[in-house]
């Protein structure tokens, strides 16, 4: 007998001269891409130049403005993908895997390309990038608190379509409970436990009575989105001043860090909201594929029976681990009333929580990947904004639509593959 | 550390699924639970570990009573368990799977996965192990991966190992490396639970045998007992181990395959380069451990694989890149290996499964509308042609006993004329009465001039039914024997040799013998 | 279309077998195994198909569930009935306490308590009084034909209900979670209303041509998602959200176009559909009511039809049910996923017809006001069958048109419905809860698991033992 025989087969084992099936996907994709940049962004590139202005003219640090020439920049960035699909190609002829830097510096160039492009093509080729990115970081705040509760969610195994009621409801919560206080903090605190309610209800019925969760997650949406609208025109709007005016957090400035051109304003001229977002994302990611809680619920997501047979208590975790999802997706809602504007109005989330959800597949189930993706969906939304001001070739929807778009095709597997959770959606039932 | 089960009972609604088992293990023990499949051996394991609560009944530890509120509380105890479907996180590392449950923490919760992996390497070299706890779980052969089970449990200092059906997915050479394990840890001085349906593995590792029959202890027996002893021990009756059949007539060959080849997702050749032929009314039996490529084999045939090169004809005419609905127009009939997930819709009624890849014909249908009064009356005839038991044709299918339900899918494959007939494990989970029903079925279907071609992993099943014999070992043919080959030939064969070398090997051993 | 580069070694399939067949398999296996537990427990009564095994999970996975289905139906009418009235006293009391004579009455709560329980009575009961004339009978009404204008005021709110609930409802018979009927209604729409105001045709035809077109870009829209999970093992219910966003901002981009504005006039809201598109009003013109509900009631009975008597119907069931064994009968399953998309998009296309030519006449981005997401709720309410979503969908109908005429006359907010509505499907979906609320005994001694829901059982002796 061989030596070879302590493998079973068909399991893993792998033969070495075997061809992988190719795909010829992403080398066909990128190629698209390339050659639809190619004639837009290079060939119909506008021909005059384009301007980046780093710093505002009373900044500690003024940085001179960044002048490229639109053309210049689109045929650099077009055949630097035209370069990264021919790799591509050859990878997968070779049967090899594509290295996963093709696509991320593939889409790099894109984004220089196509915002070099759209802001070249407006009637003032002259953008604020310092002001884009920072917008586009305020817009992301809550879709990443949103993003974060979800993974928190998911990574246990509970399907959370509820981020929307969440941040409804945080919110909504914010704006009562800062107005009847005065303080923005109390405000930021009853957010928390608006968010906690609407994941208790969750996890009640999801956990404890295995309703579907993706039904007790659009049921849900629309709970929250009738509680809160009957409320509001039945007390908030009899009385706004007493009911409906919360004070907005302060926003709290780094000395000297935040007079950093670019950075500054990003990283360091935030209210507490924003702050508390940085210290989530990093501190979930830590705990999550570092910490015992984590390993446990990353157990309980993906294979709970093997978890509960260890001795965790597999809906313990997730019972936990929805109601710090509320917690965190609340404290995102109160972002609506507390820091974006002084005062809730109906159904104000208007959808951050879907593309939240949106971002975290995006973002394939990781904070970090969620919270870049929840920036890329910010800036699309920021950047239509700035766009209908400056004047552009492409209508304004279709940036709107963008985040929307990306995420068709991520979880249809175009551009990578998203890897749910195993048990995601799937209640846990002993025995 | 001695273990003793008191009048256990377990009962899920109105089914008793044991019924006051008595049960001591001894220290240093390898103690058999013997039984067929649904006995209630599982069930009884389940209660010990805490994963269900008795109805009735007591566990002693070293003389003293415990409750296992959970699985914690039975590691605990000092009892560990390989189940049979592993219990591990495909995506973790195995220091990871090792880890989960009993972690050791640093500062903060924070994970101190070096420790693990230290007591990993520790146990590993104790035994011989060989597992690194840095891969992750899903890459690792399923050998492997039972390791990696046991150090869970060992890591968590257990006396009492319980091995569920540990040998299932196993060639026979790891199954001797794990009776070798075993062995090892006996000599340590841990105690085993040793749960499996096959005699010859029961035998030669046990030192004490207890056979489990409909949820009751039946009887314990000696590790020198008889194999027929203990089989009819087990069954409950004293059992035929052949099916009187007629010696095959063998037709024309009608069925063909060619170089065939499956590749996965992943590119692995799961069916690798197999070329056979199966004659009008002869029974090929494909035999190997599971996992080695049948599944693969039988769907490829049926159009239900993808990537599948080569050349499979059915009576001259290609069967590859059909649709499945074409294979099953041509005459082909498949009882799938997995009735419940493939060979039936639960939820639907006994009468709807009986046509369920013949509603659209006539006269089950007339253009799209259908017409159920029909298919009613084919229902009620083949429930009393085939024995269903069942409360009505409209009662849904997913409510019958296993041996039922695979009535049902026969029932449903023999109601149309054949070109080839294929059955993948026929009788897995099915009642012994039901099996000797299906086996005639299905000698008959052969004696009337179908080609049949048989799966199954159990070699008493191949053994008693095949006309000749092919056996798959990683996808590839390692030979075809004729049916009356020895188990030792196959069991050679399953391990990877070539099918003229084992006879040669087996025929040399004998020789030396006599 | 084959798999990606960077897929894991899990054995995924790919082109016709969408999800990794061995996810999928696993998962109905595990579904199987647990009905066939709950048969055994509960003495062998099984419920009938319900969302079907692949319709949970979310990306790569696939997951059974078929729990709230299951429960709508076997739950009996007493739980649906409990959880309506159950909803409905939640609701009041919510009416009541924030009302502004019981705020007024409860400051002086302890010394005279009946004011504010009799304050807190009128608030509510004139509230859903309010309700029941707007959407039944107005006993005020000085003709007859006003007392029933408010039951065909219902009629008409239910008539995209029912034809998106139709949608949801096939779909979710199918296996497959259409959350997006709000987008196909909008592109249902935006279709019929193009060619209602585009094409000026004889009358007959063009209503005809004006259907015929909103079906197809419901079906489209829809039938695009069914590809997409049908090719690539995508997962429906983020398919359809993300589709309900991208049609909305797809229909506001049509409206920021010359082709679909009003001459002269830049506003997103397109021009009148011609006299010749509209559906005439079924009960003369001094009602709203017209026929777009006769539509709605053929189109049930098409659905009833489709889904219990026809080939189509079965296999389409089949997959919901289990699409591994539909497979391995010669069901093609991509195609039922196409197919059941397709027709799901094209009932709700319907619901887009019955807003654009029916009661608005006109295309604007809130044509579909919120009829897709109610509609989930109307088919998860009649228990995913023709005619009770049907029934459903003339409820919730009757709760939409009196909730206007309710914060018309009490003031009482007509978001009130929607969470009356929300409680009511939760509470069916949860039988224990309401069986626990009302102290009901639960059905079968043997089911007293915890929370009433599957006892433990013996998930691995049907395998192993």
């Amino acid at each position: 007998m061989s030596t070879a025989t302590t493998e079973a087969p068909a399991h893993g084992a792998r033969d070495g001269g075997d061809a992988r099936v190719r795909s010829w996907k992403t080398p066909i994709i990128l190629a698209v891409v390339a050659l639809f940049s190619l004639l837009v962004f290079a060939i119909g590139a506008p021909a005059n130049d384009v301007t980046f202005r780093l710093s505002e003219d009373g900044d500690a640090i003024v940085l001179p403005p960044l002048v490229v020439s639109a053309p210049v920049v689109g045929w650099i960035a077009a055949l630097g993908m035209i370069a990264l699909a021919v790799i591509a190609f050859l990878r997968t002829r070779s049967a090899r895997k594509v290295p996963t830097w093709v696509p991320a510096v593939f889409a790099v160039l894109f984004l220089i390309a196509f915002l070099t492009w759209v802001v070249g093509s407006a009637r003032t080729p002259n953008v604020a990038l310092y002001g884009l990115l920072a917008g586009s970081v305020t817009l992301a705040v809550p879709l990443i608190f949103g993003s974060l509760s979800g993974i928190l969610c998911e990574r246990s195994g509970v399907v959370n379509i509820a981020i929307e009621g969440q941040l409804l409801f945080g919110a909504f919560a914010a704006a009562v409970a800062g107005s009847l206080s005065g303080n923005a903090f109390v405000g930021l605190f009853a957010a928390a436990v608006a968010g906690v309610l609407v994941s208790l209800v969750l996890a009640v019925f999801s956990i404890r009575y295995v309703v579907n969760q993706v039904i007790v997650g659009v049921v849900l949406n629309v709970l929250v989105s009738g509680l809160t609208g009957f409320l509001f025109s039945a007390v908030l709007t009899e009385d706004p001043e007493r009911w409906n005016s919360p004070p907005r957090l302060p926003i709290i400035e780094i000395p000297l860090l935040s007079d950093l051109p670019v950075i500054g304003p990003i990283l360091f001229e935030q209210t507490i909201v924003g702050y508390l977002m940085y210290v989530a994302v990093a501190v979930i990611y830590v705990e999550l594929f570092h910490s015992r809680w984590g390993l446990r619920t990353r157990a309980v997501g993906e294979h709970p029976k093997a978890a509960d047979t260890l001795g965790v208590n597999v809906n313990r975790v997730r019972f936990t681990n929805v109601l710090l999802a509320g917690v965190v997706a609340g404290i995102g809602g109160s972002f609506f009333t507390l820091v974006a504007v002084s005062g809730f109005g109906r159904d104000m989330t208007a959808g951050a929580g879907y593309i939240a959800l949106a971002a975290m597949i995006f973002g394939r189930w990781n904070p970090i990947g969620a919270f870049f993706a929840a920036l890329l969906f910010g800036f699309a939304t920021n950047l239509s904004n700035v766009l209908s001001l400056l004047g552009t070739p492409v209508p304004d929807q279709f940036l709107r639509m963008l985040p929307y778009v990306v995420t068709v095709f991520a979880v249809a597997g175009l551009v990578g593959r998203s890897r749910a959770p195993g048990a995601s959606g799937i209640p846990y039932i002993k025995g | 550390m001695k273990l003793e089960l008191i009048g256990i009972t377990k009962r899920f609604g109105s089914l008793v699924a044991n019924d006051s088992i008595d049960l001591v293990v001894e220290p240093g023990q390898v103690h058999s639970l013997l039984g067929e499949n649904g006995a209630g051996k599982s069930t009884l394991m389940n209660v010990l570990y805490g994963l269900y609560d008795p109805t009735e009944g007591e566990i002693l530890v070293d003389d003293k009573p415990v409750t296992f509120k959970g699985p914690g509380d039975a590691m605990a105890a000092g009892i560990g368990m390989v189940h049979q479907h592993f219990m591990l996180v495909p995506v973790f590392t195995v220091a990871e799977n090792v880890a989960l449950g009993n972690e050791a923490t640093k500062a903060g919760g924070m994970l101190d996965l070096q420790k693990t992996r230290t007591r990993i390497r520790q146990i590993s070299d104790q035994y011989g192990f060989d597992v690194d706890p840095d891969a992750v779980v899903e890459d690792l052969p399923v050998g492997v991966q039972q390791r990696v089970e046991i150090i869970k449990a060992l890591v968590r200092d257990a006396e009492v190992l319980i091995l569920d059906e540990p040998t299932a997915v196993l060639t026979p050479k790891e199954t001797d490396e794990l009776l070798g394990i075993m062995g090892q840890l006996k000599a340590d001085g841990k105690s085993i639970v040793f749960i499996s349906h096959k005699l010859r593995e029961v035998k030669a590792v046990s030192d004490v045998i207890t056979v489990i029959r409909r949820g009751k202890v039946v009887g314990t027996a000696d590790p020198d007992a008889s194999t027929t002893e203990l089989a009819s021990l087990m069954v409950g009756r004293s059992v035929s181990l052949t099916l009187d059949k007629k010696p095959a007539t063998p037709g024309e060959v009608t069925f063909r395959v060619r170089d065939l080849t499956v590749q996965a997702a992943n590119g692995q050749r799961v069916v690798d380069g197999l070329s056979f032929e199966v004659a009008q009314g002869e029974i090929l039996a494909i035999a190997g451990v599971q996992g080695n490529g049948q599944t693969e084999l039988t769907e490829a045939i049926m159009g239900l694989q993808d990537h599948v090169t080569g050349s499979i004809t059915l009576g001259g005419e290609e069967l590859l890149g059909r649709s499945v609905k074409d294979v099953i127009r041509a005459g082909v009939g498949f009882v799938p290996e997995d009735r419940s997930v493939d060979g039936l819709v639960g939820t639907f009624s006994v009468a709807d499964n009986l046509v369920l890849n013949r509603y659209d014909d006539d006269p089950f249908a007339r253009g799209l509308s259908m017409s159920p009064a029909v298919i009613e009356k084919n229902a009620e005839e083949k429930i009393a042609e085939y024995d269903i038991r069942t409360q009505s044709a409209s009662a849904a299918a997913g409510t019958l006993s296993g041996g039922n339900q695979q009535k049902v899918v026969m029932a449903r494959e023999f109601s149309r004329p054949l070109e080839l007939f294929i059955a993948s494990q026929p009788t897995r989970g099915v009642d012994v009465g039901s099996i000797e029903f299906l086996h005639r079925r299905i000698v008959a279907e052969r004696d009337g001039g179908t080609p049949v071609i048989i799966v199954s992993t159990e070699l008493d099943e191949v053994l008693e039914l095949a006309d000749r014999i092919a056996v798959l070992y990683r996808g590839r043919l390692m030979g075809i024997v004729p049916g009356t080959a020895s188990r030792d030939v196959l069991g050679l064969m399953m391990a990877g040799m070539a099918g003229d070398e084992a006879l040669a090997q087996v025929h040399d051993v004998q020789g030396g013998n006599l | 279309m084959s798999p990606q580069d960077d897929r894991p070694a899990s054995p995924a399939t790919d082109g016709d077998a969408p999800l990794s067949r061995r996810e999928a398999k696993e998962a109905a296996r595990q579904d199987e195994v647990r009905r066939e537990n709950a048969a055994e427990t509960a003495g062998g009564e099984l419920p009938p198909p319900a969302v079907p095994p692949t319709a949970t999970g979310l990306g790569g996975g696939t997951s059974p569930e078929s729990t709230l289905l299951q429960r709508i139906m076997t739950g009996n009418a007493l739980v649906a009935f409990l959880s309506v009235v159950l909803s409905l006293v939640l609701g009041g009391l919510l009416i009541a306490i924030t009302d502004e004579d019981v705020a007024r009455a409860s400051s002086y709560f302890f010394s005279r308590p009946q004011d504010t329980l009799a304050a807190a009575w009128t608030a509510a009961s004139s509230a859903y009084i309010a309700l029941f004339q707007g959407s039944v009978f107005n006993f005020q009404g000085e003709t007859f034909a006003r007392m029933i204008y408010p039951l065909t005021q219902t009629l008409t709110v239910a008539t995209p209900l029912i034809c998106a609930g139709l949608g949801v409802a096939l779909a979710f018979r199918a296996g497959l979670f259409n959350i997006g009927a709000q987008g196909q209604i909008l592109i249902g729409a935006t279709f019929a209303g193009w060619v209602g105001f585009t094409l000026h045709l004889p009358a007959g035809i063009h209503l005809l041509l004006v259907i015929l077109a909103g079906m197809v870009g419901g079906a489209i829209w829809a039938g695009i998602v069914g590809l997409l999970k049908a090719r690539t093992g995508a997962h429906e219910v983020i398919l359809t959200i993300m589709f309900n966003y991208i049609a909305v901002n797809l229909v506001l981009y049509f409206l920021s176009t010359p082709a679909f504005q009003r001459p002269g006039s830049t506003n997103p809201i397109s021009p009148q559909l011609d006299a010749t598109a509209l559906y005439p009003p079924l009960l003369g013109a001094g009602f709203r009511l017209h026929w777009g509900f006769v539509v709605a009631v053929l189109a049930t009975f098409f659905v009833a039809w489709l889904l219990n008597r026809s080939t189509v119907g079965f296999e389409l069931r089949a997959i919901g049910a289990n699409s591994s064994a539909a497979r391995t009968a010669g069901i093609n399953v991509s195609k039922g996923y196409i197919l059941a998309m397709a027709i799901a998009g094209a009932l709700a296309g319907l619901a887009g017809v019955a807003q654009v030519s029916g009661t608005e006449k006109v295309l604007t981005s809130g044509v579909a006001a919120s009829f897709g997401f109610d509609a989930i709720t109307v088919a998860l309410l009649g228990r995913s069958t023709p005619w009770g979503t049907f029934a459903a969908g003339i409820l919730f109908g009757a709760f939409r048109a009196g909730g206007v005429t309710m914060q018309a006359s009490t003031g009482t907010s007509i978001d009130i419905v929607l969470v009356v509505q929300s409680l009511i499907v939760l509470f069916i979906a949860a039988p224990p809860l309401v069986r626990a609320l009302f102290r009901l005994p639960a059905p079968g001694a043997s089911r007293a698991g915890k929370g009433g829901s599957t006892t433990r059982t013996p998930a691995s002796t049907g395998a192993a033992a």
